[in-house]
């Protein structure tokens, strides 16, 4: 068993006990408390009981933090400078109020609708001079509980800045306000022979801001890379209402420090986005999609190697999912298998300027593939409604889930050769507890997605799956958010992936851009550094 | 009965695909965009190779008229199951003015040249929406026809054929020889596995002109022009009731 490094505990962090004792793994050598308490979490909570009631779970909200109560005056303002677009609706705001797993609400009975980056200022001006909380909205499809607010903070939506600025036919870039949808902007380029560097599952409703202060991941980052490396620029408001332009179209640019880059992935922490640049590529003259069955992952590993060296400079995406999230398509969304029941699939999707070349590419990677037996079926399909189907295998397994029960999700970053063996210690340490445990991904980028369902919302099951989750996540030096984010739900795990050090620092950077703490509060950064 | 069914496919842009029309109205830009099979005529090799699989015949003949490119379509229809293609050369001109009087007569010459026992085609096309080639084959052929058929059951030699029609569902039960049009519910196509691609990979194909057949391509209908349909006017958002009534009697709608 790996020793988790003891860096990671800061001798100033004031977790309680049994969360101290959550983050070794069982049988550790560099113990902080006796063998036995860590052995198992019954025993930590003994070691609690005297405190006096049961410990929270660390995803749990925390205490409303003292900020000031919306008042009619504010009301007024609002209206003010948002005329026809401040909601107080209770039917209207309840959307907002709830994330698209519909697994948090919030109690927020304001939603601002800006439409222009100067509004946005006003009202964090205002907001800050009278201490009001406020919770950035974007598309509403995160999955950590970052979007929606955890008390009554004010939603402040960017649905209505969903202008495209310009777009450089030479060079790709566009610029574009944080409230457009990413589909949207996907249309909009590829009429012009351009594409989106980035694509999810959740393009209809995500909207750019969002995807960027998330720091989204999805399907085609194995081909061109994270938002840190393809966003140019950045405009943004920070808490205070000062408007930051760092809205260049430069490709280089080393003028100083790079500030986007910090609020790239802040989760709306540290700046509101309200304007993106971004690198686009060029439209593929031709794209390929094949769905293979694999009988071991071991197999579908040197699958993986075969495809980056015959395919390497076409390669756009290469996801798996195993049996299981076969299964839940079939039952839950009546999708077909497209190919023979095996125990493992893989999506690989192809993208080049001459179909002629890769296709001959692709056939040559497909018979080494199948002759060498690595590969027990498949099917390849070139036509856009084929391409989508086969896709859509991939991409709707979360929309399966959604049926098959409450869902646990887990988005875990490891070293690529490990990644299924989660799965399987899951399964067994599990048992019969759960209803479902399936695995699926983005293993071309070493990016599992475990999911757990159970018929109903059962905190037993939880507690048996965390902290083994996170423990065996650090054991191998995994992220415990690869792409997700940490939000509300995983804040106080953020010590499972990153030194204490690290942490300190961005709760510095987070007090120096936002003194009074209004912008998304109670999320990203973990409890115990207020 | 010799056991085998010659099933046509057709070459078009494929169904997702923004259709342009080109700039001097004579037709829709073909150039560089995406093509696939016909999905009519998908459920029709579905359908021949289903009946191969209950072993009710032998042998599926894939046909596809056109140019080069149309191998493409033929392939496919080889990796999903079927036993062998003729590419009908058809191109230029020819291939520009081709419609369901020439593929029907080209249809019709290969079902008696191979003696088929059933021919099934898509009941039309999604890019010229004739839906007229199988019910011009047939009385070409002088044989009987069932179209639109959701259902396609082999009694002897007998087919009984359940069709889709306005009212509803028509069962007809008709002698083969004779030709069979595939409907959307017929049945769902399947996807080409791996093997089945490699394997069509060796399957033939021949080349036959229509000349080879007998058949005059000449068209009796000239194409005058295309047009987009008119743009759909962007709607308009009012925010009250009184604002709906007077733009309502501003357009002079009440």
């Amino acid at each position: 068993m790996v020793e988790v490094p003891l860096r990671y505990l800061s001798p100033s962090c004031t977790l309680t006990s049994a969360a101290t004792a959550r983050l070794l793994p069982p049988g550790s050598r560099k113990l902080l408390l006796p063998a036995s308490s860590v052995q198992s979490g019954v025993c930590s909570r003994r070691l609690h009981a005297g405190a006096g009631g049961p410990t929270p779970s660390p995803a749990a909200a925390p205490d409303r933090l003292p900020f000031s109560k919306v008042t009619q005056e504010d009301l007024d303002f609002f209206k003010k400078v948002l005329p026809g677009r401040t909601i107080t609706d209770p039917d209207l705001l309840e959307a907002n109020n709830v994330d698209w797993l519909k697994s948090v609400r919030g109690y927020s009975e304001v939603l601002l609708r800006p439409q222009t980056t100067e509004e946005v200022s006003q009202i964090l001006r205002y907001c800050n001079s009278r201490n009001l909380a406020v919770n950035p909205q974007g598309g509403n499809t995160g999955l950590v509980g970052g979007s929606v607010p955890v008390y009554d903070e004010i939603i402040l939506s960017t649905a209505l800045m969903n202008n495209i600025l310009t777009f450089d036919g030479v060079s790709g870039i566009l610029t574009c306000q944080a409230g457009c949808i990413l589909e949207n902007l996907s249309n909009y380029l590829e009429e012009r022979d351009y594409i989106m560097p980035l694509d999810l599952g959740a393009k209809g409703s995500c909207q750019i801001g969002g995807n960027v202060a998330t720091n989204a991941g999805g399907l085609r980052l194995l081909r061109y890379g994270s938002l840190r490396g393809t966003v140019l620029g950045l405009e943004v408001v920070l808490a205070d209402g000062q408007v930051l332009d760092c809205l260049a179209t430069l490709r280089k640019d080393n003028t100083g420090y790079d500030l986007k880059q910090l609020f790239i992935g802040s989760e709306g922490t540290l700046g509101v986005i309200t304007a993106v640049s971004i690198l686009c590529p060029r439209k593929p003259k031709s794209v390929n999609v094949v769905f293979l069955g694999c009988e071991t992952f071991e197999q579908l590993l040197q699958t993986f190697k075969l495809c980056r060296g015959m395919l390497g400079e076409i390669l756009s995406a290469f996801e798996f999912l195993d049996s299981e999230c076969m299964r839940l398509l079939n039952t839950h969304l009546k999708l077909p298998n497209p190919i023979t029941d095996c125990p493992f699939y893989v999506v690989i999707e192809t993208a080049g300027s001459n179909p002629t070349h890769d296709e001959e590419k692709l056939h040559n990677f497909l018979e080494e593939a199948m002759t060498s037996s690595l590969v027990t079926d498949g099917t390849v399909a070139t036509e856009d409604t084929k391409i989508k189907a086969l896709w859509s295998m991939r991409e709707r397994v979360t929309e399966s889930l959604t049926h098959d029960g409450f869902t646990y999700k887990y988005d875990i970053s490891l070293p690529v050769e490990r990644i299924y063996q989660l799965v399987t210690d899951m399964r067994e340490h599990l048992g019969d507890r759960a209803k479902s445990v399936v695995g699926y991904g983005h293993v071309g980028d070493g990016n599992l997605h475990l999911n757990i369902t159970s018929p109903a919302k059962d905190p037993a099951l939880l507690a048996a799956i965390e902290p083994f989750v996170y423990e065996w996540t650090a054991g191998c030096q995994g992220s415990i958010s690869a792409e997700h984010g940490l939000g509300l739900k995983k804040r106080n795990y953020i010590y499972y992936s990153k030194p204490s050090q690290a942490v300190a620092l961005m709760g510095n950077i987070k007090a120096m851009l936002d003194p009074k703490g209004i912008l998304n509060p109670y999320k990203t950064l973990p409890d115990n550094l207020r | 009965m010799s056991g085998r069914v010659l099933v046509g496919v057709k070459r078009v842009i494929d169904y997702a695909v923004k259709i342009r029309v080109k700039p001097d109205h004579s037709g829709v830009v073909t150039d560089g965009v995406k093509h696939s099979m016909n999905p009519f005529c998908e459920i029709a090799v579905e359908e021949a190779v289903k009946l191969k699989e209950k072993k009710l015949i032998k042998e599926v003949v894939a046909v596809s008229c056109g140019p080069q490119q149309v191998q493409e379509t033929i392939r496919t229809a080889l990796a999903m199951g079927a036993d062998r293609g003729i590419h009908v050369e058809v191109s230029g001109k020819d291939y520009d003015n081709m419609g369901p009087l020439q593929v029907s007569k080209i249809m019709a010459a290969l079902a008696k040249k191979e003696e088929a026992q059933l021919v099934i085609l898509g009941k039309q096309a999604i890019d010229d929406d004739c839906n007229q080639t199988g019910q011009m084959t047939a009385a070409l052929l002088d044989w009987p026809q069932g179209t639109f058929a959701s259902e396609v059951t082999l009694e002897g030699d007998k087919v009984k054929v359940v069709r889709e029609i306005d009212g509803g569902l028509e069962t007809i039960k008709i002698n083969t020889p004779a030709v069979v049009t595939a409907d959307l519910r017929l049945n769902t196509p399947r996807y080409a596995t791996l093997p089945n691609i490699m394997k069509a990979k060796k399957k033939k194909i021949a080349n036959v002109k229509p000349a080879d057949l007998g058949v005059d391509m000449a068209s009796r209908v000239e194409v005058l022009r295309v047009d987009e349909p008119p743009q759909r006017q962007a709607g308009m958002k009012v925010e009250t009731v009184e604002d709906l009534v007077g733009k309502l009697k501003e357009a002079g709608r009440i």
